[in-house]
């Protein structure tokens, strides 16, 4: 009662009866071993497979999520995908995460899910790639199994909202096909996938899957997990970066009601970035939050900066000008083409301009935390939101010393990751907490570790602060003929394993428009030194890069008085492929000019020369989606309203428009929210902010009311959604405050600078 | 799935919380969480906030900043919002408190401003939410009609920017309200 079908070299498709009459089907490697997987999903002892999808006899369909959703909406498109395939009828679909998947391999683990890391808007593409076929081969035994019931061949049956159907109109259930389909033999090869025209579920509106348990409060983020009543630490950190402790009374806190313990943490040496505890700190373990933060209060740790503190931004800034200067430094050269210099001896214009953006934070809404629970001498079990579960697998079995199938990931639905998850800092805190309660009152409980906001700020893995300087030559005709960017940035990557030739990775963008537009370009990067913890951010080798570029364009057309959309259009060109080396490409210039079009259309571009408000556009290729922003922006008395906000995105097939639509407007948000009033800052060795009041994110002032999307129709393969609302919205609004006021913001936060400016 | 608080809560046997409470076992901070009666015996400068979510398990309320600044631990304490991890436990006594898990009928019948937000597909990573919708409750309890601008004044911030479908659910809670009263 059991089969499997070839996906790739070291992948099966699996399928199996389960108990009660149901199929299970789930894509395996070769020599699986046992694991703990979701009962609801396998509902008996078989667990060969990893379970993607139960068909249960009493018709409900459970579809198992293998990345981790904190926010994307990826349980819901997902699950959307392996449903359109087996044509099952949505309303009876129940959606789990899944947890880690993880087995003993050939001397190291195997992960039996593939990635399962969400970042950079990966998870559609990679399921579009496999999970398509999970849901085929369900549609296809269970059509085999209704063809042997109906004395007709499968041929003629098709699978339509959860029932095989025959030529003749008759039907079946799939639930009442589940068991024999379970029985029937393997097809040699991969079943056909459906053909795009007969999708009912793709392409279609579908609300998120776990709205109702969110706003009934019954959904568990990590934090809600009590479970054995757990013991709640809080931690105070060292506030230096490369700082100690200098003096703290543990005593007293100890002697506060309720507190249990106090627990040092020590980095550990020599571990990759993002791998261990970021600070020495002091855990205060207690029998409630309450408890845990009177005893980190009473501890009154204090602190030594260390050697060399970390400077403020400005100081950056200026080693970042003297790199820039002549022979100061030697960069990276990320991209080269033709000769800069001999652009600029033939051009009749050049221009230079010099941008500035700040160190960010994530500060997602659940802030980082962690349960652990640990028996040392057999098993443990982690439950965090997190966007890598691998590497949460890998720090736990480093500090564990266990077998796969001693540790259990759990991945709960996240309050917000952004990048911030893909660090592994907290579940280092967590287990090293874990492994140190050894009091008796304690050994046995479950432990979680909570993040304070102030937490959060103070030791988050920031986007890098970035100084970009931008010069270009242009011939007789307004044509851009020398490009030349130069970034210095602390980048995110030092301290992770990578060569320093390769440093810039996390930074920019080789291929980058306007690569490939302009004949003679080049892009340099240069290094800058930081102890603040850096990492990914919403795509963030395209966001600063994006601002700078995306303004520098405006000002350039600007200088030779044109139309800023004609301006762009003119230098994407004819309709073309533009290699590209990152994710996605290559870039087809003809749908960036679409979506610049289309966006120019919807806030009628036909007014910008004439329009009292101003009027900005800008565009951006990001992981193989095509985006423009178009912003109105109202002059008044004591700044700038910002009226209308237009987002167009080609994302090739939109597998769910309506999560789409909310990916595209959160992400524009946030790039609004943040070039308007975020910077995360350093005075005195440390970062400054400590809560929203001083890293003010904004609630609905001064953002837009609406965030009007177009979802350009396509066939092409789909691409992610999460981040690509992100690197064309911040130029696009300082280009119609240039409009609205004459005033051009260089340096972000924009407001406070177009306040300094004006 | 019983889990037992740090400090166990005592709650009265008597679910009906009109009728006048027994003598008390021990001294504590009588209050009223979603129409259930409570003992709180703990510290009294506990925030309502951990109150809720570490003694009570209603995790409903969620963390957020702890500087009353995000609105992620909006509940409703006698007909009227407040942030939970600003109000403590010594100033609850006699009080009536209303969580998100207190918001559905006793059927399980969705409040309609629950359902709006589904019917909108305001959530994305949801973790405030519940907060948005107490304060949409509370907005909706002193404004039939609420303006942009009421909306507004709400505050609560979404790290996720949905606010536009928030204020869209709202307005669609508030229709159907209306339509019911």
């Amino acid at each position: 009662m059991s089969g499997e079908v070839r996906l790739s070299r070291r992948r099966f498709l699996r399928y199996a009866a389960g108990t009660a009459g149901a199929l299970v089907i789930g894509i395996g490697s070769a020599e699986a071993l046992d694991r703990p997987t979701p009962v609801a999903l396998l509902g008996d002892a078989w667990s060969q497979v990893g379970p993607y999808l139960r068909v249960a006899a009493d018709g409900r369909i459970f579809i198992g999520v293998r990345d981790p959703d904190n926010g994307e909406g990826t349980s819901t498109s997902l699950a959307r995908i392996i449903a359109e395939e087996m044509s099952a009828d949505w309303s009876l679909v129940v959606v789990e995460p899944l947890g880690l998947g993880v087995e003993q391999g050939n001397g190291e683990p195997r992960f039996t899910y593939g990635r399962q890391r969400s970042g950079d808007a990966t998870s559609i593409p990679a399921a579009w790639a496999d999970l398509r076929q999970a849901g085929a081969l369900a549609r296809w035994l269970l059509l085999q199994a209704a063809a042997r019931r109906l004395g007709v061949p499968a041929d003629q049956l098709r699978g339509e909202n959860g029932m095989a159907v025959a030529a003749d109109g008759r039907t079946i259930s799939y639930a009442d096909l589940a068991a024999a389909a379970a029985g029937i033999d393997a097809p040699t090869t991969l079943p056909p996938l459906k053909q795009p025209e007969r999708y009912t579920l793709i392409g279609q509106p579908a609300g998120d899957v776990d709205a109702k348990a969110v706003v009934t409060g019954s959904l568990r983020y990590a934090l809600d997990d009590s479970v054995g009543n757990p013991v709640i630490a809080v931690i105070a950190r060292c506030p230096y970066p490369g700082g100690t402790l200098d003096t703290a009374d543990r005593d007293a806190a100890k002697a506060i009601n309720g507190v249990y313990a106090v627990i040092d943490i020590t980095p550990e040496q020599g571990q990759t970035q993002g791998m261990t505890a970021q600070a020495p700190a002091l855990a205060v373990l207690a029998q409630d939050t309450w408890s845990a933060l009177a005893g980190r209060a009473a501890l009154k740790a204090t602190w030594k900066a260390g050697d060399a503190p970390e400077p403020s931004a400005s100081v950056l800034e200026q080693k970042a000008l003297d790199l820039f200067g002549d022979d100061a430094g030697t960069p990276t050269i990320v991209r080269e083409d033709g000769d800069i210099a001999s652009a600029r001896k033939k051009a009749a214009r050049a221009l230079e301009a010099t941008y500035f953006q700040p160190w960010v934070a994530h500060a997602t809404a659940e802030t980082p935390n962690c349960v652990v629970r640990l028996d040392p001498d057999t098993s443990v079990t982690v439950i965090a939101a997190t966007q890598s579960p691998r590497q949460v697998y890998t720090v736990v079995q480093r500090m564990t010393g266990f077998r796969p199938d001693q540790i259990d990931i759990q991945v709960p639905r996240g309050g917000g990751g952004f990048g911030r998850r893909l660090e592994q800092d907290y579940i280092a805190e967590a287990m090293a907490i874990a492994l140190a309660k050894k009091d008796d009152a304690i050994r046995n409980r479950p432990l979680k570790v909570l993040w304070t906001r102030d937490d959060d700020l103070a030791r988050d893995y920031y986007r890098p602060m970035a100084v970009h300087r931008l010069n270009a030559s242009l011939d007789k005709g307004k044509k851009v003929i020398g490009w030349h960017q130069r970034m210095a940035s602390p980048s995110a990557l030092v301290g992770r394993a990578t060569p320093d030739n390769r440093l810039w990775q996390s930074e920019l963008v080789a291929d980058a428009l306007p690569a490939g537009l302009v004949p003679n370009f080049r892009s340099d990067w240069y290094p800058l030194d930081s102890k603040l913890a850096r990492g990914e951010w919403r795509g963030s080798p395209h966001v600063t890069p994006t601002f700078a570029s995306e303004s520098f364009i405006d000002e350039l057309a600007h200088a030779v008085k044109a139309n800023p959309l004609d301006f762009r259009l003119a230098m994407l060109g004819d309709a073309r492929q533009l290699p590209y080396s990152g994710r996605g490409g290559p870039i087809d210039t003809a749908r960036l000019a679409n979506v610049l079009k289309l966006a120019a259309d919807k806030i009628d571009w036909s007014r910008w020369l004439r329009s009292e408000n101003g009027l900005g556009i800008a565009c951006a290729y990001v992981f193989g989606a095509y985006v423009a922003h178009a912003i109105e922006v109202a002059p008044t008395a004591d700044g700038i309203d910002i009226h209308r906000v237009v987002c167009v995105a080609d994302v090739g097939r939109a597998i769910n428009p309506l999560g789409l639509e909310a990916q595209l407007q959160g992400a524009t948000m946030d790039a609004l929210s943040t070039a308007l009033n975020l910077a995360i800052t350093v005075k005195d060795g440390k970062v400054q902010q400590t809560g929203f009041h001083d890293y003010p994110i904004a609630t609905t002032q001064p953002l837009p009311y609406e965030i009007e999307t177009v979802i350009v129709p396509s066939t092409a393969e789909p691409t992610g959604a999460s981040v690509i609302g992100v690197p064309s919205a911040a130029p696009a609004l300082a280009n119609a405050v240039f409009r609205a006021t004459a005033v051009r913001v260089r340096r972000l936060p924009l407001l406070r600078e177009f306040a300094r400016l004006r | 799935m019983a889990q037992q608080g740090p400090t166990s809560p005592v709650p009265v046997p008597n679910k009906d919380a009109n009728q006048p409470a027994p003598k008390p076992v021990r001294e504590g901070i009588d209050l009223i969480v979603n129409d259930k009666r409570y003992r709180h015996t703990g510290e009294a400068g506990m925030p309502l906030l951990w109150y809720l979510r570490d003694v009570l398990r209603l995790t409903g309320a969620k963390y957020g900043c702890d500087q009353g600044d995000c609105g992620f631990c909006t509940v409703i304490v006698d007909g009227k919002a407040i942030a939970a991890c600003q109000t403590k436990m010594e100033k609850m006594s006699g009080k009536r408190v209303t969580t998100v898990e207190g918001l559905a009928g006793a059927d399980g019948k969705l409040h309609p401003v629950q359902q709006a937000w589904i019917d909108e597909d305001a959530i994305m990573c949801g973790f405030c939410q519940p907060g948005q919708i107490m304060a949409a409750v509370d907005l909706l309890s002193r404004q039939k009609n609420p303006s942009d601008a009421d909306i507004d004044k709400i505050g609560n911030l979404c790290r996720c920017g949905s606010y536009g479908r928030i204020r869209k659910a709202i307005k669609r809670a508030a229709g159907t309200m209306k339509d019911k009263a």
